[in-house]
């Protein structure tokens, strides 16, 4: 489990750029989890995920993962996080020496190494014969998905996924959304999903928080998010396409995907 | 009226010592000035190397494309054609040069030799157009993604470039500062601009008067947003999204609902089940 409590966080404290970028945080992430945090460029997503992560210290407040307090360097081996843009970090000759580079940091053997690319390349649906491409030559949802394969290959408890789908064409995104996320969330992997695409979080998310201003505005199902519109205002965000088209159509329902609204209206 | 970009069989490859990789392969086209046509396209469908050819930052393999009746590959037409032809790209933080905003939006007017009061001028109605004057005089580091990106178009704009040809300018961008350049770029089309624009978002598209699909470095249709996304099944075949009452209209239709076929948005869907 994490769990954050009374969460604050100020850049360059004691200097004129002072700024607080956090303020008064509590939640809790249960394991087998899907959490997604939302909010505008400039919420304080990031620089929470830096801090649950252990990237950045603390300022004030607490984080523990597992009963373990962040700054216990043992958490790194719980947590992966996938940067917005991974497969710009991309940088080895291989698929396959991509993947290992960070397993082989942890000095894990050359077998569990070996075996943890394989199982990593096969969560993500990349098949074997790329292993020995350069990732240079692969498309650009491929890329993202040798990246996801690198930090699979840590097998960490806990996942962040910093806006995992922006920028893919429409069929790369829901591949991975529908297959990859969906197998690692079933295999009880936990997921934090850092997004603004209400779309994404209604259809993958199991609880979502909703940051404005360094702030949570809402704690909550997604469900009960959407039929609040004066927080998504507030906040910056917009329901789902599908649960707008609802309302437009005059319909007092919150839909989350196209499947409940085809529902809705075939039956009277 | 009047065709300004013509592109006539342009194929492209990328070089590279891991073999060479055919980009676009024989396409033909040509965009009227004034237009506004949204091309989509999957990852390496060829569409950002296609936009790479209207302002000759890339030149064709074969064939040849004419910008105001000039070819790209003759270099003494580049400053003309560039001079006609802006572009602004995905990623805000990538295009921005200077330390102060109202420097960035003058850096391409300097470069053309304007004298500074011309420049003044240009970069205060172009910062106006974007709706960003109070921030003239800010660190381009301290705006949102949406308000860098408007910057970028100021600087465009500036320019007073015939055409502008958007590459994913919103890809990057939170809901918020996606609004902004949707809402931006249909008063830059309705002031006159040509706007060429880029996207994966299908709203965005279905907002322009023309859409081109693109697959394996081809045109495969080329037509309104209407034809276009109202052949839902086509569409979901080639791997795109529809805007979300053309697949609802479409779900119903299967279902046995009689409803007409080319339904686009959510007010033409709520007339059809009245």
């Amino acid at each position: 489990m994490i769990s954050v409590k009374n969460l604050g966080y100020t850049y360059m404290i004691g200097t004129p750029f002072e700024k607080t970028a956090l303020k008064n945080i509590s939640f809790e992430v249960a394991e087998g989890e899907v959490l997604a945090i939302a909010g505008h460029t400039g919420s304080g997503k990031s620089t929470l995920i830096q801090l649950v992560a252990g990237l950045i210290d603390l300022t004030g407040g607490s984080i523990e993962i597992d009963g373990l307090k962040v700054t216990d360097k043992k958490i790194r081996r719980l947590i992966g996080i996938v940067f917005q843009y991974p497969e710009q970090q991309l940088f080895e000759e291989t698929v396959e020496s991509d993947i290992a580079f960070a397993p082989k940091n942890f000095g894990l053997s050359e077998e569990e190494i070996s075996a943890r690319v394989n199982e990593a390349m096969r969560q993500v649906g990349l098949s074997d014969e790329l292993k020995k491409v350069s990732p240079f030559e692969l498309s650009g949802g491929q890329r993202r998905r040798v990246a996801i394969a690198g930090i699979l290959a840590l097998k960490p408890k806990y996942l962040i996924l910093d806006e995992p789908t922006a920028g893919l064409d429409p069929l790369a995104k829901e591949n991975l959304l529908s297959e990859i996320f969906g197998a690692i969330k079933k295999s009880g992997v936990t997921i934090i999903l850092v997004s603004h695409n209400m779309d994404d979080i209604a259809r993958f998310a199991d609880r979502v928080i909703v940051l404005a201003h360094g702030e949570i505005l809402f704690n909550g199902k997604p469900r009960d998010l959407f039929a609040r519109e004066e927080i998504l205002t507030c906040a910056g965000l917009e329901p789902p396409p599908v649960t707008k088209l609802i309302h437009a159509l005059g319909i007092d329902k919150i839909v989350l995907t196209l499947d409940e609204a085809e529902k809705i209206i075939s039956k009277p | 009226m009047k065709n300004f970009i013509r592109a006539e069989n342009i194929s492209y490859t990328y070089k590279s010592t891991n073999g060479d990789r055919l980009a676009l392969n024989g396409v033909s086209l040509s965009i009227a000035a004034g237009e506004f046509v949204a091309i989509i396209g999957t990852n390496g469908s060829g569409k950002s190397t296609l936009a790479k050819h209207f302002n000759g930052l890339l030149l064709p393999t074969e064939g040849k494309i004419f910008v105001d009746g000039l070819d790209t590959a003759d270099e003494k037409n580049l400053q003309h054609v560039r001079e006609n032809v802006g572009m602004v790209f995905q990623n805000p933080d990538s295009e921005i040069v200077a330390a102060i905003v109202e420097d960035d939006v003058a850096f391409g007017l300097e470069n053309l030799g304007i004298a500074p009061e011309k420049i003044r001028e240009r970069v205060d109605l172009a910062l106006d157009d974007v709706n960003m004057s109070d921030y003239k005089n800010f660190a381009p580091s301290k705006l949102s993604g949406g308000q860098k990106q408007r910057i970028a178009i100021a600087g465009v704009i500036a320019m007073r470039t015939k055409v502008i040809v958007f590459d994913e300018p919103t890809a990057m961008l939170d809901p918020q500062g996606r609004r902004e350049i949707i809402s931006l770029v249909k008063r830059l089309h309705a002031q006159g601009l040509t706007i060429i624009y880029i996207t994966h978002f299908m709203e965005e598209a279905a907002a322009a008067q023309r859409v081109i699909v693109m697959e394996k470095g081809k045109i495969i249709r080329d037509d309104t947003p209407r034809e276009i996304f109202t052949d839902v099944k086509e569409m979901k075949r080639l791997g795109f999204d529809v805007p979300v009452a053309a697949d609802l209209a479409y779900r119903l239709r299967r279902k046995g609902f009689k409803l007409p076929q080319k339904i686009l948005t959510a007010e033409e869907l709520a007339e059809a089940l009245k």
